[in-house]
């Protein structure tokens, strides 16, 4: 019954957003953006990545893989099996594997390590399609969901976890590729949009605290629950540059410089975009 | 002279760090991208100003700030024909569309200028970024004089001869857009005919 409901609001809000804009100026324009608040506000607490947590505890549940184990001992920072909170201190320093881990690059490692599944076939088709959905996105959004109303606490204490701070800021204001572009030249500023996407200014610490505890988060316009390593992902594709590989070291080191800026706020994810 | 040793020797440990990190950082990008479609590994090389606008933070200062500026304004490549207005409705197109360049992009397919991703144009399209100032009635306001049609032709081909770390792409040094497709833009930009400039 739930479910249907969410399945509902998601489709009357696609529809809603579609729906063509007037000729006129700003007032058009900050009606447009009203709207979006509005609708944002009208879905209240149900935001259809309900959806995906509830599919992601039951990926988590259930054996899978050669060793046919479940997910229930994976350990994201706080011990084998604690889910709540986790996602508050991430990235973090992991000392099994002597590396600085987001959520989606420590569910590789407990997938691989507990239920014996292979590192290719898990990263092959990491981000959900209009036709295929992915585990991971299930489970970034149910482990995501148990930090909900915690601060954000991403520690900083060991050298590779500030030497990884250093490199995300680095990658940050790194501009290349056929337009210049870096991070900074969208996310430096604020109150600036491209098209009507309002844009975070990731270099203040309102802004990055803004921005990441809500995401990941229910792409309204795509119809699909999306992960921290798919924002980034696209972020890149619209920057012009080759392809960042999933889970790797520069994309961990990016999410880490834009988390440990938030600090202090309040996870407030899953949440719901455009 | 106890303190300039003591600096010199903090400075030289500072740049030890720093050279490390840097070292670090390279060989991040060559581990952590890959080449896909049009998007090449080449692409994550910098050139001297997007190295220069790297390490200043997009607030280029020192000697080399007015070389890099003369060496982009040299390689402009002003249309032989001497005219820079084009079709202002081919413009508007172009305008539009934000397709070109990424890796989801075929190779030869359409390429855009993705000019209302960040600057208000026509006052018809309510959807407008606002990363660039208004150009709405740039013609208008600033007038369609040769001098300010070769001005706009230079800044769409290449931001950079202008202001060095603009965010604006150099889409003529770039290869993204044709001498023609720059001409088009300009026309909407300063065509009385052009929405932009109809009162």
């Amino acid at each position: 019954m739930r479910r249907a409901f969410l399945h509902a609001v998601g489709i009357v809000l696609a529809v809603i957003l579609a729906k063509p804009a007037g000729a006129g100026g700003d007032e058009d324009v900050q009606d447009t953006s009203a709207g979006i608040e509005r609708y944002r506000q009208m879905l209240g607490e149900a935001n259809p990545a309900e959806l995906d947590e509830a599919r992601g505890e039951q990926i988590w549940k259930t054996a899978a893989g050669p060793a046919q184990a479940t997910l229930e001992r994976c350990d994201l920072g706080l011990g084998p099996g604690v889910v709540k909170g986790a996602y508050a201190q991430l990235p973090r320093l992991f000392a099994d594997t002597a590396r600085v881990q987001d959520l989606e690059s420590r569910l590789i490692t407990c997938m691989m390590k507990l239920q014996g599944i292979a590192q290719a076939d898990i990263v092959a088709k990491p981000f959900s399609t209009s036709t295929v959905r992915s585990d991971i996105e299930a489970l970034v959004a149910y482990v995501t969901a148990q930090s909900r109303g915690m601060p954000m606490h991403v520690p900083l204490d060991e050298p590779q976890e500030r030497q990884a701070y250093s490199l995300g800021e680095r990658l940050f204001f790194y501009r290349a590729g056929p337009y210049d572009f870096s991070c900074a030249s969208c996310h430096s500023q604020d109150g600036r949009r491209i098209r009507l996407q309002e844009l975070p200014n990731l270099t203040t610490k309102a802004g990055a605290r803004h921005a990441y505890t809500t995401w990941p988060a229910y792409r309204v316009s795509q119809g699909l629950f999306r992960s921290f390593q798919w924002r980034l992902n696209d972020c890149f594709r619209q920057q012009r540059f080759p392809e960042p590989v999933y889970g790797s070291d520069a994309t961990i080191a990016l999410t880490l410089f834009i988390a440990a800026n938030a600090n202090g706020a309040i996870y407030n994810g899953p949440g719901i975009k455009r | 002279m106890l303190a300039a040793t003591a600096c010199a020797a903090f400075a030289t440990h500072a740049d030890a760090a720093d050279s490390a990190l840097d070292a670090r950082f390279r060989q991040m990008l060559l581990d952590d991208f890959r080449a896909r479609g049009v998007a090449g590994m080449d692409r994550l090389d910098q050139d001297d100003v997007q190295k220069l606008c790297t390490d200043t933070r997009d607030r280029p200062r020192g000697a080399a700030v007015q070389a890099l500026l003369k060496h982009q304004q040299e390689l402009i490549r002003w249309p032989e024909d001497g005219r820079f207005l084009g079709d202002w409705r081919a413009g508007e197109k172009l305008a539009q569309e934000g397709r070109g360049m990424t890796w989801a992009d075929r190779p030869g397919g359409p390429t855009g200028g993705s000019c209302y991703g960040c600057h208000r144009i026509s006052p018809a399209e309510i959807s407008f970024g606002t990363i660039g100032p208004s150009l709405l009635h740039l013609g208008r306001d600033r007038g369609s004089s040769p001098q300010m049609q070769r001005y706009v032709y230079g800044h769409i081909y290449n931001a950079k001869a202008y202001n060095l770390c603009s965010y604006m792409p150099r889409f003529g040094t770039s290869g993204a857009l044709t001498e023609q497709q720059i001409k088009d833009l300009v026309a909407l930009l300063l065509d009385t005919d052009s929405p932009v400039n109809r009162p």
